[in-house]
């Protein structure tokens, strides 16, 4: 299985996430921004960071760069787009998934581990994970989901919703949303489910000297979903 | 030619940062203020020497780039 990380000006997960799909058996490839052309993947990565120094609206500038159009064609024709953190926030700017990722709501940085329940494991990215409640990192300015109310009904009635703030039993309450986002939502899908973006990182928590291994839960089973 | 665009965000979505500085109003005594919204304004010196046309193209950089019309809306100022 190939994949490939997409790097921005201003990635900072990008060999994070690198490291990540190598340990659990991806060949990837690094592409630059400026590239054209995508190498054959099975899987693209958005990473997380601060592309192009968040200017405008975080992933704005990202979703117009040279390589966006190769990854676009790409996941309109099927394949397998996630984007994490940043890289949700890129996907929200080119339309792929639905809403926008606005302001957290108490205008805080927010840098800790959460708990996100996962909504649905009928599609190529959560099947097999064996928990229903992930235990992952959560790092950002700009995290707090919004979409209109017509959007939502469209997201619920296709059961787009990925994963949701929960707590470590997997209820979820308000009291257990970091930063605002409408039902608690920390990342959704595209309508077919080849596209996927979340806020936390999965990449950051695969090693039992990082704060958790939750992050493996989700990478282990990814290879096997693919094929 | 210069143009002006003023991107606000639309009525129903939540702004933090317009909310804080209503409160921080508040607290420095400009206390009938009803809502602080908070946008973005940008000056736009094109090449393009016809109003219309140069207005038209400000409108496609707009909807392509400068606004994300989900949230926002944008309002092109008539060039002098």
């Amino acid at each position: 299985m190939k994949s490939s990380v997409i790097t921005f000006p201003g990635s900072n997960c990008d060999r994070d996430m690198d490291v990540a799909l190598k340990k659990f058996g991806f060949k990837n490839k690094m592409v630059w921004h400026a590239d054209t052309e995508l190498p054959k993947s099975d899987l693209v990565v958005l990473p997380g960071g601060f592309s192009y120094g968040d200017y405008l609206r975080c992933g704005s500038m990202a979703s117009k760069s040279k390589i966006m159009q190769s990854v676009i064609n790409f996941a309109n024709s099927g394949g397998m787009v996630m984007g994490i953190c940043n890289g949700f926030q890129i996907l929200v700017e080119t339309g792929l998934v639905p809403g926008v990722l606005l302001r957290n709501k108490y205008l805080e940085f927010i840098c800790k581990n959460v708990f996100v329940k996962i909504n649905d494991k009928k599609n190529k990215y959560f099947k097999k994970v064996d928990n229903e409640v992930l235990e992952l990192h959560i790092a950002h300015n700009e995290g707090n989901y919004f979409c209109t109310n017509d959007q939502l009904k469209e997201i619920e009635d296709n059961n787009q919703i990925a994963i949701n703030y929960c707590d470590e039993n997997g209820k979820i309450e308000d009291q257990f949303n970091p930063n605002g986002s409408i039902k608690n939502i920390a990342g959704i899908f595209n309508k077919e489910k080849n596209v996927l973006g979340m806020m936390p990182h999965p990449e950051r928590m695969i090693d039992k000297s990082l704060s958790g291994e939750d992050g493996s839960l989700f990478f282990k089973h990814l290879i096997n979903n693919l094929k | 030619m210069k143009i002006s665009v003023i991107i606000t965000l639309k009525k129903d979505v939540l702004d933090p940062q317009g909310k804080v500085i209503h409160q921080t109003l508040d607290g420095m005594g400009f206390d009938d203020v009803n809502e602080v919204r908070q946008g973005k304004y940008f000056e736009i010196d094109t090449k393009e020497t016809d109003n219309d046309k140069a207005k038209a193209k400000v409108e496609e950089m707009c909807k392509k780039l400068l606004a994300n019309l989900v949230i926002e809306n944008y309002k092109i100022i008539d060039p002098k």
